[in-house]
C-alpha cells in the first residue's frame, strides 16, 4: 500500500471511524475525505483538514468528533433500491406471513442500516398499495441507523426532488407524498406504520421484537468479516424460524457463519435460520 | 432499442440522447409533439419516448393523448422528462398514458432507475 499522499492524519481518521462504525475505510477513501469533511472544517472555523484532525485528536470525544465519523459514512440509498427484493417481499414473503401471522396479526419490520428511510418508506407502500388485509394489524417498521443526522432524516420524512425522481414509481409519488415546496413529504398513511431510532449495529443492540422481515442491506459491506460475523450471529436472535434476513447484493452469509440457508427468490435471494426446529 | 427524445432545447436532448446511447438505444429527435407525432406516424418502430411538457407546436401532455388514441402505439412506453412537478399536473400525465414521469433536474442513475421500472434492460449500473 503507498502511503498517503495527504498531508492530514488519515490514519487517525480511518481509526475513530472504525472504533465507532466498525467501517474500514479503504486507502482510495483518502481522497473523498477532503470533499466530505470540508464542511465541518468550515464550521469549525478550522484552517485545513490538517489543523481540524490534529485538533480533534488532542481533545476528548465531543460533537464534531462524531460529525467526522458520520460525515465518512456512506448513505447512498434510494427507492425501491435493486427492485427484486420488493417484487419478492410483494409476490412471496408478504403472503406468505399473511397466513402464517394471522393468529397475532401482527408483523415487524426492520430497516437495520435505513439511511434517509427510502427502505423503509418502499417496504410502507408495498404493504398499503397490496394488502389491503393487512389493514386491522399492528404492523411495525422500525428504520435504525447510526447516523444521528439520518435518523432525524427518516423522522421528518421530507425528500427532495432528485430523491424521489429515483426508483419511485410516480403514481406512489403522487399517492403518498406531499409536496411542500421542493421537496417532497411521506403522508401519514405511511409514517405512522414507521418508527426509527438510532442504533450501532457494530455495538451492543437495545431491546428489539422479534422480527419477521430484516433488511440488512448495503451496509455489510463496509464492514470487516470479524463484524460481519458478530452481527450475523447477534441477528439470528432476531430472527423466528420462517423470517427473513435480506442482505445487499453484494453481501451474503456465506463463508461467514453457517447458520442461514438462503432462499431462492427470481433473480434475488434472501436468507433463513437454518434450523427450522428450534423456535416455533 | 429505439427511443423518441421530444424536447424542445437541444441541450437536453444532446444530454438525453448521450445517456440512452450508453445504455443501448438508438435515438431519433423531434423538438415538437407535433413533430414527434409526425415521426411516429411514419415509423413506430420506437419501443420508448422521452417527452418533454412544455414546447411549442403540440406540448408533451397533448402528445401523450393522441398517442394514446392510437392502437399502432400501445406499446410505446412513454417517459415524461419535465420541469413541471405540480402534483396536478403528474396526475394528468399519469392519467393520459404516460407510463412513467421524471422532473428535470435529473441525473443518469434516475433515467436507468426509470427506464427499468419501465422494464427496460438497462444492463448493470456503472
Ligand atoms: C449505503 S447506506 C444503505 C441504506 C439502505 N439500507 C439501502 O440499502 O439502500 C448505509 C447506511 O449504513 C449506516 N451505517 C454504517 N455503519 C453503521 C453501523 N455500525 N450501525 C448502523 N448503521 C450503520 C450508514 O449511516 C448509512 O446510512
Amino acid at each position: 500500500m503507498l502511503a498517503s499522499p495527504v498531508s492530514f492524519d488519515f490514519d487517525y481518521l480511518r481509526r475513530i471511524v472504525r472504533e465507532k462504525t466498525a467501517i474500514v475505510l479503504e486507502a482510495e477513501k483518502v481522497y473523498l475525505a477532503e470533499a466530505k469533511l470540508g464542511p465541518i472544517v468550515r464550521r469549525s472555523g478550522s484552517a485545513s483538514l490538517t489543523d481540524l484532525l490534529r485538533d480533534l485528536r488532542s481533545q476528548p470525544w465531543g460533537a464534531t468528533h462524531q460529525q467526522v465519523v458520520e460525515a465518512m459514512t456512506n448513505n447512498e440509498t434510494s427507492f425501491f433500491r435493486d427492485l427484486y427484493p420488493y417484487e419478492a417481499l410483494k409476490n412471496r414473503m408478504l403472503p406468505e406471513l399473511l397466513t402464517k401471522r394471522a393468529h397475532v396479526r401482527e408483523l415487524n419490520i426492520w430497516s437495520a442500516a435505513s439511511s434517509s428511510g427510502q427502505e423503509a418508506a418502499s417496504i410502507a407502500m408495498v404493504i398499503r398499495e397490496n394488502f389491503r388485509a393487512l389493514d386491522g394489524w399492528k404492523i411495525r417498521i422500525l428504520g435504525t441507523d447510526i447516523a444521528a443526522e439520518m435518523v432525524n432524516r427518516c423522522k421528518e420524512g421530507l425528500f427532495a426532488q432528485h430523491e424521489v425522481n429515483r426508483g419511485l414509481p410516480a403514481q406512489y409519488l403522487v399517492k403518498y407524498f406531499d409536496r411542500v415546496g421542493l421537496h417532497w413529504r411521506l403522508k401519514p398513511i405511511l409514517s405512522e406504520m414507521m418508527e426509527f431510532r438510532q442504533m450501532n449495529l457494530s455495538a451492543l443492540w437495545p431491546n428489539l421484537p422479534t422480527m419477521d422481515i430484516v433488511f440488512l442491506r448495503n451496509v455489510l459491506i463496509y464492514f470487516d468479516v470479524d463484524t460481519k460475523r458478530t452481527i450475523l450471529t447477534r441477528m439470528k436472535s432476531m430472527l423466528r424460524p420462517d423470517s427473513y434476513l435480506l442482505l445487499g447484493g453484494a453481501e451474503t452469509t456465506l463463508n461467514i457463519v453457517d447458520d442461514y440457508e438462503r432462499v431462492d427468490f427470481s433473480k434475488f435471494d434472501a436468507y433463513r435460520l437454518k434450523n427450522r426446529s428450534s423456535k416455533a | 432499442m429505439r427511443a423518441l427524445i421530444v424536447d424542445d432545447s437541444t441541450a437536453t436532448r444532446f444530454i438525453l440522447k448521450s445517456i440512452l446511447k450508453e445504455i443501448g438505444f438508438a435515438t431519433v429527435e423531434a423538438n415538437s409533439g407535433a413533430a414527434a407525432l409526425h415521426k411516429l406516424t411514419e415509423d413506430s418502430h420506437f419501443e420508448l419516448a422521452l417527452v418533454d411538457w412544455n414546447m411549442p407546436e403540440m406540448n408533451g401532455y397533448e402528445f401523450v393523448v393522441a398517442v394514446r388514441q392510437v392502437s399502432t402505439f400501445a406499446s410505446l412506453r412513454i417517459l415524461m422528462v419535465t420541469s413541471e412537478t405540480d402534483v396536478e399536473q403528474i396526475t394528468k400525465a399519469i392519467e393520459a398514458g404516460a407510463n412513467e414521469y421524471l422532473m428535470k433536474p435529473f441525473t443518469k442513475d434516475a433515467i436507468r432507475d426509470k427506464l427499468q421500472m419501465l422494464g427496460f434492460d438497462v444492463g448493470t449500473h456503472a
